[in-house]
């Protein structure tokens, strides 16, 4: 089928198509969108390995300043210091601290009290 | 000075007269029908920034408009009809609509000339992250597929016979579930079918909280709706700068038909990332897409004169809307099936109808739906892939449909 033709007919504005042609201008259409869409995506996932692929290597750089620097001036190991106002450390069970804080957050607005009048002992996630 | 011709002449100009004569009851409805959609814009909240607005202007048209002779009226359908026909001396001519046009004649140049559509999609890109679906490219499969409603309800509208083919395009569009795209392309296409088309399409949005839900639960397993999906990984500053002007090189050069919506959408976005314009991203978002809101809603509802909205065409294109909406969520669904399949269950199918534009409403759906399954469930962040790809997406269909029917 001549899709140009097909085009051509359905543009007249005052016309109705028949039911094959519009067959074809609605499946070409759906292709279309597709064909657009999944060439963003290509270029999406080639930016996209490419930023990786820097952000790898600016992350390899940093690694290695960080470990020389610490070679060169070897200090000893403290804990980190406790938040004032704080009870203590809370035990997480496959549970990142960015979750965890975020939950801490959540429990300290419902409850309207403020997060260092709150003790945490463990947060675990139930699966 | 005759005081009783006085009166007559008072009350024969008077819309309560026109009431009485000469079709006037259409107007009746017309005003029932938009105090109905007052109710629902400010009652039950159905997409009211635009719906109230678009409301009062079928409100306003309906009561001052009665025919030709109506000189006070605030829209003049008859003076579009003169600028739209070749034939017309007024062919194309703003001028004669400035000079003879009402106050919504004069908002409805910004519609017709397809200003308030694109400057709407300026304020989306600005307050749009597309981070999501840089994290995530395979969202932008789910965004096309959901455009299936669109290519259905325009083929169901051109089998029926009652519509021609540009009006079954600027139909079909509904179910891209994106109002600016649908006004933009109905301005182009069908500008007599707006009213219905805009007041189709923004209600069906409203209502995604409820037509969506049913068609997930049918088309998806509790397994697959329980799914919990992996974090997306985290997008830089840079790669969400240079995004827009991916897309836009890319899309526009595939489809330049799309470059107004597709433009001004990533020009929003450009401003919103590129750290450098605060100012522009701030007005755009909100004092622009205000301003704009006001003008688009009240001009789009001018176009509901009585004589061009009761009638068949529109509870088909009422129906055609319904249909174009179910199956762009059931398109969406089936490829997040799909997805679910080739990644050995790692994409929850839920996020796909989230494919249908309607941001962020339709992503919140798939969010709560998710949840009910599975309340430790966050499909949020992975919903908004699609959902924003669905704007692109819908553009994409609208361009598309412009480039063949324009």
């Amino acid at each position: 089928m001549n899709f140009s033709l097909v085009a051509a007919q359905a543009a007249d504005s005052g016309t109705k198509m028949n039911i094959g042609d519009a067959a074809v201008v609605a499946v070409f259409g759906y292709a279309v969108v597709f064909f657009g869409l999944v060439l963003l995506m290509c270029v999406l996932y080639i930016t996209g390995a490419v930023f990786k692929r820097r952000d790898a290597k600016a992350a390899a750089v940093k690694a290695a300043e960080v470990k020389s620097e610490a070679k060169a001036s070897p200090e000893p190991v403290v804990d980190a210091p406790i938040a004032p106002g704080s009870a203590g450390h809370v035990k997480l069970h496959g549970v990142p601290d960015k979750e965890a804080a975020m939950i801490m957050a959540i429990v300290a607005d419902k409850l309207q009290t403020p997060l260092n009048e709150l003790r945490f002992t463990s947060i675990k996630e139930i699966k | 000075m005759d005081i009783l011709q006085t009166l007559k002449d008072l009350w024969e100009g008077s819309g309560f007269h026109s009431f009485l004569v000469d079709g006037g009851w259409k107007n009746l409805v017309m005003i029932i029908i938009s105090c109905v959609l007052l109710y629902l814009g400010i009652k039950k909240k159905f997409e009211p920034l635009l719906l109230v607005g678009i409301a009062f202007g079928c409100l306003l048209v309906n009561l001052s408009y009665f025919g030709p002779d109506s000189t006070d009226a605030l829209y003049h359908p008859e003076l579009w009809t003169n600028f739209l026909d070749e034939n017309s001396e007024y062919y194309h001519s703003y001028g004669h609509i400035l000079s003879h046009g009402g106050l919504l004649d004069i908002l409805y140049i910004g519609v017709k000339a397809g200003i308030y559509p694109s400057l709407i999609f300026m304020g989306v890109g600005a307050m749009t992250d597309f981070g999501p679906l840089i994290a995530n490219p395979k969202s932008l499969l789910l965004g096309a597929a959901a455009q299936m409603g669109v290519f259905l309800a325009f083929f169901g509208a051109a089998a029926s016979g009652v519509f021609t083919g540009n009006q079954a395009a600027a139909i079909g569009i509904i179910g891209g579930a994106d109002g600016p795209t649908a006004i933009f392309l109905t301005t182009k296409l069908a500008p007599e079918l707006l009213g219905p088309i805009a007041i189709a399409a923004y209600s069906y949005m409203a209502l995604i909280p409820m037509i969506q839900p049913p068609l997930m639960k049918w088309l998806t397993t509790e397994k697959e709706r329980k799914v919990k999906m992996e974090q997306n990984r985290v997008v830089s500053k840079t790669e969400k700068i240079i995004f827009p002007i991916i897309v836009a090189m890319f899309v526009i050069l595939l489809l330049p038909s799309t470059a107004p919506l597709i433009g001004c959408l990533m020009l929003g976005n450009l401003w919103r990332e590129c750290g450098v314009t605060e100012r522009l991203s701030d007005t755009v978002q909100n004092a622009l897409m205000n301003i704009v809101t006001v003008f688009l809603g009240i001009s789009v509802g001018a176009t509901t004169a009585a004589d061009s909205f009761l009638n068949v065409k529109t509870l088909l294109i009422i129906l055609l809307g319904l249909t174009a909406f179910a199956f762009s969520t059931i398109g969406g669904l089936l490829v997040g099936k799909l997805m679910y399949v080739l990644t050995g269950g790692k994409v929850n199918p839920l996020i796909g109808s989230a494919g249908v534009s309607a941001v962020p409403m339709a992503a919140r759906v798939s969010q709560v739906e998710g949840q009910k399954a599975n309340p430790s469930n966050f499909l949020l962040m992975h919903a908004m892939g699609p959902n924003v790809a669905g704007v692109i997406g819908s553009a994409i269909a609208a361009g598309f449909l412009l480039a063949v029917f324009g």
